[in-house]
């Protein structure tokens, strides 16, 4: 049975109603392909992460620490006594259900444990169990339960199986966000050393090399050259791309998967095009050579260690302030918490376009903007020339990721960017885009191989909206403007609608500029523009 | 079950009203002790909690982004749903707490042959819950007239409005019919779709019941057991004048609907009522998205232990050297 392969009609056999038992009674089973392995001790030593042990999610022992009671409870008194958010997420839940149908892991899996509202009941229980005086008194009628094993078994399926997307608190009369549970949930979870591989040997790597996929200096510089290389044989230009140059203007920072991972790594060379033909001043860095940042996955004092580094290069290098690069969740800490975590920037200036002259009113505490703002910024004042027929041989559509449609709002700067670089542009359905957006059903850290099961349910529903534009405008080309999408959704799309590619907006830009001197080959792909495949064979 | 709990738990209450008014007469608890006592738990207790949520702490900024953030000038922001300042923001909670916009947006999922997944609108959470709400708080408004001597004129107004209708004698108010509908929607939703029966505690169906069971007791006693209201103003009056004395001859019905109200006030602070309060706290809709523009200080931010630049360069001085990449010491 191990190697069974998984079929859509299968997972597409969704059955939405709930068991008959009470949920409390219903035991968490450890399945093949809907969980992520523990992660290896050498990882989570060099963080200094506690009770690092070998341990298998499907042994009935997970050998949790002699008293991992008491660091529960008083890891959640802690964790309720500095949030505000997780106190009255606790407490005001009214469970009107609104939230159900809204989880791409419910709508994907049918399980009812992945209902948000449940999901957060999973902490929620024990919350009241030991937490408030009705649940002390009153216990199960409270909707109170015991903290046991099979509870931290259960979270640590649950708190696994949810994406941070925030989809629910959309929806939700109250805000109410399950993401924020979750991570409350998954810090718990990481006090007993149940943390995931997935999350912290990229945070271990991060914090040595500056960057997830423990790429070293010298590497880093390789895959840069690469690019150049590239770029030259498909444009006939040598860019300049610098690093770690000191009194640059600007520091650019992008998620390492830019620079290593396909197709990541077309767009990679969209920016390097870019700020080649507009002049730009910048620098990459070897140490900030990471905008992702995988400790928002696992707590926020690790968000803080891993994010520390960036704002530390731009003093060292001098630069004026900072470009990040295409990445949903790097974007959810750059916009919601880098400046109060390591702020404040007052080293750095307030950002101005040196092409255009625009200020970046929207970032002038943070100093660090987004390409998809610097670059609709160069478009709306003329000063990039595109020929978008050299995206005709695609048919896009655009995936709004979680992180930045639902933690910052970036929604309108890429479409505007994608429409002046291709004339065949199609959104999905209105209530699978924007801030309905569906999750790639892959981030925060579960886009395993081992999870595939779960990625595939939990792509379902995204998977399904791009079918329609599919069969609808025939659309071969999702793009998205993050780095977990772009590594993920591959496999999420051969599954559910075979013959969709992923690419990142700057990548079209690539395609489209108009470059001073170019001799293009094809795109940045390498492959002939539409039309001209015809030629060659002539 | 957890039904079956919440509503023996109702008629439990009112057995213990009918046999304490009704035949052990003990008109001074069911019509002073228990009304005080009931109003002090609410006033503490609700300021308890209110006050344990407001002092802890916001480290985050966190809104839940609805619509386009604002950022370049030329791009329309979506003030309403990603407000960018107070005012937008205050305009944001305003329209939720009166008009619950974000259970407006709901959407009703459905697999279909294909596989294929539709988003239907839904909009009966939304319409049960808003006339549930505003029945319930146009009630409660025209309550006030028991507590003052002559009645204000918002109130008369109130109730003008509310018996515009004009049927039947006393006068229909809409609200009453109202309430009783939306409540039992409300229930039968609850017990009716699966997955919210799946979720739904003891604690979700006993409000509902608490609150049916007031409007039920208050609708009999107002068209069909009728009572003495110029008794019922005597001691209302009484109470707020801290005077109270307990006429008897009010009529039973009053008793069960006044116990059960007390029920009502003395569970609020300790229940999911209290959302009352805790939307107003939400940081998921309560804060500006302005986080780069304007700087969150949170309160415990504490030093963490960080990679520093020198360390790196200390690990890779050697291979950074080798390709050409410049560093800080030799
Ligand atoms: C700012 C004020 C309030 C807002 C925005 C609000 C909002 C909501 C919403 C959206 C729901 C979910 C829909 C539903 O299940 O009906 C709900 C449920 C409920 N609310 Fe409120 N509410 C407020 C004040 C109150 C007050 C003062 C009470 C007083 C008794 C109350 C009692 C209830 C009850 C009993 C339910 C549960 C209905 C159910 O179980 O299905 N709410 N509220
Ligand atoms: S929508 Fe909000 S209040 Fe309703 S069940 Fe979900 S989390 Fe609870
Ligand atoms: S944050 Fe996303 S994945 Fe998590 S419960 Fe909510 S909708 Fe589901």
């Amino acid at each position: 049975m191990s190697d069974e392969k998984l079929k859509s009609e299968q997972l597409a056999d969704i059955d939405y109603n709930p068991p008959s038992k009470d949920w409390m009674d219903v035991k968490p089973v450890i399945k093949k392909g809907t969980f992520n392995y523990p992660a290896v001790e050498a990882s989570e030593k060099y963080l200094d992460l506690p009770f690092s042990r070998k341990w298998d999610p499907r042994d009935d022992d997970w050998k949790l620490p002699e008293n991992w009671k008491e660091i529960v409870l008083k890891g959640l008194k802690d964790l309720l006594g500095k949030y505000r958010s997780f106190k009255v997420f606790m407490d005001i839940c009214v469970r009107c259900g609104a939230c159900a149908d809204k989880c791409h892991f419910y709508l994907g899996s049918g399980d009812p444990k992945n209902m948000p509202v449940l999901r957060a009941e999973l902490l929620r229980s024990v919350y009241r169990n030991d937490f408030t005086t009705a649940g002390k008194i009153f216990g199960k009628l409270a909707g109170a339960r015991e903290l046991t094993e099979d509870v931290i078994k259960e979270w640590f399926l649950y708190f696994y199986q949810c994406t941070e997307c925030r989809r629910c608190s959309v929806f939700c009369p109250y805000g109410i966000d399950t993401a924020e549970i979750t991570m409350m949930g998954r810090e718990l979870l990481n006090k007993l050393g149940l943390g995931i591989d997935w999350i912290n040997t990229p945070a271990a790597n991060c914090f040595r090399t500056g960057n997830h996929l423990g790429i070293q200096p010298h590497g880093f510089k390789d895959s840069v050259d690469f690019a150049v290389d590239d770029l030259l044989d498909f444009t006939g230009i040598r860019v300049e791309a610098p690093i770690n140059k000191k009194g640059a203007e600007i520091l650019f920072v992008v998620p390492s998967a830019d620079y290593f991972g396909d197709p990541h790594y077309f767009g990679f060379l969209g920016y390097l095009a870019l700020f080649h033909e507009i002049g730009l001043d910048y620098t990459f860095s070897t140490f900030a050579s990471e905008g992702g940042n995988f400790g928002l996955f696992h707590s926020a004092e690790m968000m803080k260690r891993l994010n520390a580094k960036i704002y530390a290069e731009a003093r060292r290098l001098g630069v004026k302030w900072i470009i990040g690069g295409e990445c949903g969740h790097m974007w959810r800490v750059l916009h919601q918490y880098m400046d109060t975590i390591n702020g404040p920037a007052d080293f750095l200036e307030e950002p101005v376009s040196p092409i255009t002259g625009t200020k970046f009113e929207n970032a002038k505490s943070t100093k660090m903007v987004h390409i998809a703002e610097f670059t609709a910024d160069l478009i709306k004042h003329n000063k990039v020339k595109f020929d978008r027929s050299r995206n005709d041989h695609w048919i896009v559509t655009f995936h709004d990721s979680c992180n930045t449609a639902r933690g910052m709002g970036i929604l309108d700067e890429p479409r505007y960017i994608i429409r002046s670089t291709c004339n065949n542009f199609y959104d999905m359905p209105e209530n699978t885009i924007r801030e309905q957006t569906f999750c790639c059903g892959s981030g925060s850290g579960i886009g395993t191989d081992e999870n595939l099961e779960m990625r595939l349910r939990g792509g379902f529903p995204r998977a399904n909206a791009v079918k329609y534009v599919r069969e609808k405008h025939g659309v071969n080309l999702l793009t998205c403007m993050c780095a977990i999408d772009k590594a993920t959704l591959p496999a999420v799309m051969d599954f559910w609608v075979p013959g969709v590619e992923l690419a990142g907006v700057h990548e079209l830009v690539g395609n489209a500029l108009i470059m001073k001197g170019e001799k293009r080959s094809g795109d940045l792909r390498g492959q002939p523009f539409k039309g001209e495949e015809v030629k060659e064979h002539v | 079950m957890n039904a079956f709990y919440a509503l023996f738990a109702v008629i439990l209450l009112l057995l213990v009203a009918w046999v304490g008014v009704g035949t052990v007469d003990l008109y001074s608890l069911f019509g002073i002790i228990i009304p005080y006592l009931a109003f002090t738990i609410f006033i503490l207790g609700f300021l308890y909690r209110i006050i344990k949520w407001a002092i802890s702490p916001v480290p985050f900024r966190i809104p839940t982004t609805c619509g386009q953030q604002k950022s370049l000038p030329w791009l329309k922001s979506s003030k309403l749903d990603n407000p960018h300042n107070a005012f937008w923001t205050i305009i944001r909670m305003a329209l939720e707490v009166l008009t619950f916009r974000s259970l407006f947006r709901s959407t009703r999922a459905e697999l279909r042959e294909g596989p294929k997944i539709t988003y239907g609108d839904t909009k009966w959470l939304w319409a049960g819950g808003l006339a549930f709400h505003w029945a319930f708080l146009i009630i409660i408004l025209r309550h006030y007239r028991f507590f003052v001597e002559p009645v204000p004129a918002f109130v008369l107004y109130l109730q003008s409005m509310d018996g515009l209708f004009q049927i039947g004698l006393p006068v229909l108010y809409i609200t009453d019919a109202v309430i009783v509908v939306a409540a039992s929607y409300l229930f039968v939703r609850r017990v009716f779709i699966p997955q919210v029966r799946y979720i739904s505690l003891f604690a979700d169906y006993f409000p509902l019941f608490l609150i049916g069971g007031i409007a039920v007791t208050g609708i009999l006693m107002r068209y069909f057991t009728k009572i003495d209201v110029s008794a019922v103003k005597e001691l209302t009056l009484g109470w707020i004048n801290f005077k109270p004395a307990a006429p008897e001859g009010i009529g039973i019905m009053f008793y069960l609907h006044l116990f059960l109200v007390s029920v009502l006030f003395a569970y609020f602070p300790f229940s999911k009522l209290m959302h009352l309060g805790g939307i107003f706290l939400s940081p998921a809709r309560n804060l500006a998205n302005n986080n780069r523009a304007k700087r969150h200080v949170n309160p415990w931010n504490y030093d963490v232990k960080v990679h520093t630049y020198e360390e790196y360069e200390d690990e890779f001085r050697e291979v950074m050297k080798e390709a050409d990449l410049p560093v800080e010491k030799e």
